[in-house]
């Protein structure tokens, strides 16, 4: 009974735990996105001795190196702001200080009564979780009945891309949104320079690029039989467009928007196309015709990568590329 | 002690750790990453909804629900920051 893996398991539960908070409770905002990325890769970690190695891939490329980055990226801005004003309050010594014009201080109270209500929900999760029935029927073998129609090899290529499309469907939908938003949101704002890295990293890149292209399209490729995918992979060619803005190797153009805003739309263009042409055939939007089952997945995965690829890559540039002026704000 | 009673007890004190700073911290940056935290522990709970004892494979859709909400998550986040910078940088400018 005494698995040595059950002392891992409880090692790497606690880390987790400790890392939560840690990454909450410190007070250096740089060190709480670097605890964060840590908490990330553990928690990918977990998954994977979940038996779950699609999640943790996408949790590792995505919710953890993407999110990094962006939040990285976030408080450079934030202290460019902070340190161009030269009126920081200097309160409590907080890397970021907020430059609201009243911070209001909440009252101690509230705050208890808060973290008190958030225990007691916390605490009734528990309770259901432990008396939830352990093994409840699920999808898997429903799954594994239609998977020999589904044209891949994976399941859960097989559930994200034929079963339950639609949800993926929505899924590149809600990304261009973001990016349609984030751009609406900058737009006329170019005020902190985008942060580069120095020459060490130039050759580090040149180096690692190749090796990410290779690595970002195996995902791809293999995700019809094996752990990998569209999400993942184009994660990982997302690390290429980083790679590419931090070095300056490319630097966005505003004769560049348009090729931007259609590879944007391709994913879901490509997408939603092969479900009209699989309808228009009498059938079931998404039910593709078993014969050009794999082929079409692919088609739709290969957009979709390029898709994800490129706006993850755009939404860490943030704003969109505008001919202003050095300087030029909306009320200056 | 299975991984899934310890991952299961993990992920709702992750959801609760990431309730909490979402409701009483009141930086801005921190208050996204709680709740990134809050879906983090979330996504440990559908996992281990989905683990099998090891002979047999686990239940491939909540993967594939998780793997959404991991990516819809970091649409949420992207747009959370950028709204963040603009209102720093127009609480700055008003400052002036």
């Amino acid at each position: 009974m005494t698995d040595p893996l059950v002392i891992f398991d409880l090692l790497l539960a606690l880390s987790i735990v400790a890392l939560a908070v840690a990454s909450l409770s410190v007070r250096d905002l740089f060190a709480m996105i670097v605890l964060f990325i840590v908490f990330g890769l553990l928690s990918a970690l977990a998954w994977v001795r979940l038996s779950a190695p699609d999640v943790a891939l996408a949790e590792a490329a995505i919710g953890t190196g993407v999110t990094g980055a962006l939040l990285l990226k976030t408080l450079h801005h934030l202290r460019f702001v902070a340190g161009g004003q030269g009126l920081r309050a200097g309160s409590g010594g907080t890397s970021m200080a907020p430059a609201a014009p009243v911070p209001v201080p909440v009252p101690v109270g509230v705050i208890l009564a808060n973290a008190a209500f958030c225990g007691l929900i916390t605490l009734g999760l528990a309770v259901a979780f432990l008396g939830a029935p352990s093994a409840g029927p699920g999808f898997d073998a429903l799954v594994a009945d239609a998977m020999p129609d589904s044209g891949v090899a994976h399941p859960v290529t097989g559930v994200l891309l034929n079963f339950r499309a639609y949800d993926t469907l929505m899924e590149v939908v809600v990304l261009l949104a973001a990016v349609v938003a984030v751009w609406q949101i900058e737009r006329g704002l170019s005020d902190a320079p985008a942060p580069v890295m120095g020459e060490v990293w130039q050759g580090f890149a040149r180096l690692a690029l190749p090796a990410i292209v290779v690595i970002g399209t195996y995902l791809l490729w293999v995700g019809a039989e094996a752990p990998g995918g569209a999400f993942q992979g184009g994660a990982v060619l997302a690390a290429v467009g980083l790679l590419l803005l931090l070095t300056r190797a490319y630097v966005p153009r505003p004769a560049h928007r348009g090729i931007a805003r259609g590879a944007f739309v391709l994913g879901t263009a490509a997408f939603a196309l092969v479900a009209l042409l699989v309808a228009s055939g009498g059938r079931v939007a998404f039910e593709y015709p078993l014969e050009h089952a794999k082929t079409l997945i692919l088609l739709i995965e290969g957009m979709v990568t390029l898709s994800i690829a490129v706006t993850l890559a755009a939404l860490f540039h943030g704003r969109e590329p505008v001919a202003l002026p050095k300087g030029g704000r909306d009320d200056t | 002690m299975t991984p899934d009673l310890i991952y299961g007890l993990t992920g709702i004190a992750v959801f609760g750790i990431g309730l909490v700073g979402a409701l009483c911290v009141q930086e801005r940056l921190r208050r996204v990453l709680a709740l990134k935290l809050c879906s983090v522990g979330a996504g440990f709970v559908l996992v281990v909804g989905a683990w099998r004892e090891p002979p047999e494979m686990p239940d491939p859709v909540p993967h594939a629900l998780v793997i959404t909400g991991i990516v819809v998550m970091v649409s949420a986040t992207a747009v959370a920051l950028a709204l963040i910078r603009r209102l720093q940088t127009l609480e700055a400018t008003d400052e002036r």
